[in-house]
Parts: C-alpha cells; structure tokens; sequence
C-alpha cells in the first residue's frame, strides 16, 4: 500500500536533499536518527519509483521514497 | 567494430501501470486511450494479455471478445514521459550517445566504453538489472555491431532478457527470422517479398542484389545491407535534434462533426497548436495538409502549396478551411480531422514580398501571433481564444499542444 506522508527535509549546502523529520496523518512525527543509504529503487510493494532513503527511526528500519516532490512509505498491509 | 545497444522497455505502458497498481499485476492488462472520448484503442498490453493474442491498435471490445477478464488501464503520459527520463539517466551513465526511438526504446553506443563484445553484454546485463531495480519495469536488449541487429536482438529474446549478436553468430540468429522482423518491412513490402520467394532475412541477405533492386528500387539495396549486417548509420548524440520534416494535430472529437461551422471549430483548435509549435521552433512552412476520416473511418488527404512560407495562424486556419470546402461535400459526418505542416525553411529566411500582400498588416499579425503565444504561454491554451470556438465546448474543449507528444519518426526519414 503507498502511503503519502509530509515530511520536513533539508537541503544542504552542496544541494543534497535529507530528510529529517516524518509526520503521520495522526499527529505523531518521528525524527529520523541515521540516513543508511541513498540510492533510486523501485518500490514494487508500493507501487512507484524514485529515490530511496533507508532510514533508521528509533530501533526500526524503514524505506522512505522521494517520487517526483512527494514522499511515500511503503505501508504496512501490503496487497 | 562497434557495440551498439538497443533498450526496448517490455510492454512499456502497461509494465508502469502495473508497477503503480500491484492488485493488477497478476491479470492480464492492456493500457487504453479514453474511451469516453472515443479514443479507446489499445496502446500497450502486458505479458498476460500477449497471451490472449491481444494487439496493439485494436478497439476495447475487441479485445474484450477475446479475453473478458481484461482489466482496462487509462494511460498517463507523465508518468511515461518520467521513466523515459529515469531510464535515459541511467543509459547515460555508460555513453553520451543515446537515440530515442519514441518513449521506450533507445541505441547506445557504447564502442569508447569496452574492448569488446563480452564487456558489452556485460554492460547490457547490468543496465537490464538496474531497471528493473531502479525503475521497477523490465528491458530487453540487444548487442551488436550495427543498429539494425542491435533491434534485432532486443526483440528476439524478452521480456528482461540480453541477446548478444557478434559477427560471428549472426547468421545463426538473425537469419532464420522472418523477414518481417527487419526494419523497414511491412505488410506491403513482405508480400512482395514473398513472391520473389524471400521469407526469411537470410533469404534477403543472400538474394541477387539487382533482383531486389528491380523490386523494390532503392529500397531494394538497403534492405540487403541491413540483412547482411551492413548498417554503419551512427547513433546521435544525447539531445541532438533533426529538423522536424512535419508538425501536425489530429483529434477525434467526443461527437461527430455534422456541418462545415463544426470543423471550422475544430480545424481552428488544431491551427492554433501547430502553428504555434512551428513559431516555437522558429519554422515556417510552405505545405499545409488536411486528413479527413468520415464516420464509416474513410480517409481522405487533401494539401496545398502555400505560395510563400508562413506560420501565421490566420494564413493557415485559411488554407485549411479553403481545403476542407473544396475537397468534402458532407454527405458524412466528420469522425476525425488533423492539420499537418510541411516544407520547412527557418523562419529568418529572407523572402520574396508581393505587391499583392499588404506586408504592413502581414507584420502587425505576426506580432499579434507572437502577443498571443505570450499570453498562452503564461496563462493556458484557453486564455484567448477565437469566439466561434465558444460555440460549441465539446468539439473545442481540447488543447493538443500541451497534450502533444512527439512520436518517433520512421527510421527513413
């Protein structure tokens, strides 16, 4: 399932964009601790493609995907 | 000896449709033009529905007939337009020489990049799992010396696949195939070919070059080079654009055109778009066509040569509807219409004036052209617009220049 979610990123001095913080419909943000890797995937599981950051948030690894200028994360019931 | 590549993205419409929809994955899709609007036509089909013996051009229920269960996907060209992009991102990280061959096909040449061909599968094979990787679709690809067996091999083994044609196993590969499969033969020239008793490309390849000749002229002579592996023409460079030979419009309108005051409607949509692209590429034509298809789908082509080169809106919207009133009697209602220009010489080409022409009011409109493009640019197709277009929403109510894509020409041209 893709869910969209809005998140706070920034762009650094060399023009890399990081994501920092994630937002849930709910109300709750998750800070991101450590950006793992950076790399352009396909997310099949979702359903779009872009760029991938693994992201660590808390003890918990997650993919967060950059499509166009919107992000999505791969939701937890999948078809 | 040159390693050339040819990406050929696998049932490209209906792979990105499946990517973005995973409930569809498993049935068999084909990707459609907009019913409702009667472009409902089949663009793309997966690998499930290949196997109904779906194809490409035919109508919905057609189709339908032979599979019901087929799931109807609407295409969406930004999304084609992006993994065109995507896949032409990760081809230009092996070589800056990339031809497009319309939205899911491209030549590389990678000959500066490896020793030889061994390293070019191996290149092939890491740009196929990068796709699928990356963009979430599969290509298949060929490997060669030439382009003509480069599109080959793309389509000799697929989907997700590289097949590697080398001097030496060429005629292994590329000659048991038929003759259809090369490039640049059709229905019409395969049947011609038949008679002559050619049925396979090796049978072209070793056929008498004057026999061919004598059949089929010039045309004749390139077939046999492409048969033999004799192609040396070169893949351009990224974003290296020819000189366009036309621009055109057509659009099926979601009713018919019943009378001259309906396609006059039309006819002034479709002007406006392609005498704008021609200004935009700073061109001016001395060709205008019409085609016309009636609502029992008979064409017709009707063109005139203009006595100088214009784009100027009104000029043309002119010729059209001077061609139309002449060439079409309305015993039938209009189904679809399209304006093409042609003969183009760049638009700062000096030119002969007429004593006949008042140049005054012909420059003031070439302003008024170049005003409106402005406010269009900014502000959308509709911002201004002829009033008789006002009359009638549902047969003006589209806008082909932003809707524009520009297909691959043939590779002849």
């Amino acid at each position: 399932m893709k869910q969209y979610i809005s998140v706070t990123a920034r762009f650094d001095c060399d023009g890399n964009l990081l994501p920092i913080t994630i937002h849930w419909d709910d109300g709750r943000s998750f800070e991101i601790d450590r950006i793992l890797d950076i790399r352009y995937a396909a997310s099949l599981k979702a359903g779009g493609a872009g760029i991938r950051y693994a992201c660590r948030i808390g003890n918990q690894q997650r993919y967060l995907f950059l499509e166009d200028n919107r992000w999505f994360v791969e939701g937890k019931d999948t078809a | 000896m040159r390693v050339i590549l040819h990406s050929d993205c696998n049932g490209f419409f209906a792979s990105v449709e499946c990517l973005y929809n995973p409930e569809i994955r498993q049935k068999p899709v084909a990707v459609c033009g907009d019913a409702d609007k009667r472009h409902g036509i089949i663009l793309a089909k997966n690998e499930i529905a290949k196997k109904y013996n779906i194809k490409t051009g035919e109508a919905i229920w057609q189709a339908k007939q032979k599979c019901p269960e087929l799931v109807v996907a609407d295409a969406h060209y930004d999304r084609y337009l992006r993994f065109s992009k995507m896949a032409g991102r990760i081809y230009s990280d092996y070589t800056d020489m990339i031809e497009p061959f319309g939205l899911d096909e491209s030549w590389l040449d990678i000959t500066a990049n490896v020793e030889n061909f061994e390293q070019g599968y191996q290149i092939a094979d890491e740009i196929r799992r990068r796709v699928k990787y990356e963009l979430g679709i599969t290509v298949s690809i060929g490997v060669s010396f030439n382009k003509i067996f480069a599109k080959l091999g793309s389509d000799y083994k697929k989907p997700d696949a590289v097949t590697l044609i080398t001097p030496e196993n060429y005629k292994d590969i590329v000659f048991p195939l038929p003759s259809e499969d090369l490039l640049g033969v059709g229905r019409a020239t395969k049947k011609r070919l038949k008679t002559l008793g050619i049925n396979t490309i090796g049978d072209i390849a070793n056929a008498p070059r004057e026999i061919l000749r004598s059949q089929l002229g010039k045309f004749g002579d390139t077939l046999y080079s492409f048969a033999n592996g004799y192609d040396s023409s070169p893949v351009k460079k990224i974003g290296y654009t020819s000189l366009p030979k036309s621009i055109g419009n057509s659009t099926t309108p979601s009713k018919d055109m019943e009378n001259f005051e309906d396609a006059k409607i039309v006819l002034s949509v479709l002007c406006d778009s392609v005498c704008r692209r021609a200004r935009e590429q700073n061109l001016v034509a001395s060709t205008v066509s019409i085609n016309i298809r009636d609502k029992d789908l008979y064409i017709i082509n009707r063109q005139e040569k203009l006595s100088r080169h214009t784009n100027l809106t009104s000029e043309i919207t002119a010729a059209t509807l001077k061609l139309l009133d002449i060439n079409y009697d309305w015993r039938k209602p209009i189904r679809s219409i399209g304006v093409t220009l042609s003969d183009f010489v760049p638009g700062n080409t000096s030119a002969q004036t007429s004593i006949f022409v008042d140049e005054h009011k012909r420059e003031k409109l070439e302003k008024l052209d170049h005003s409106l493009d402005g406010l269009k640019a900014r502000f959308g197709s509709f911002c201004v617009r002829p009033a008789n277009t006002l009359r009638d929403k549902e047969l003006s109510g589209f806008s082909p220049k932003e809707e524009n894509i520009v297909h691959p020409v043939g590779y002849f041209s």
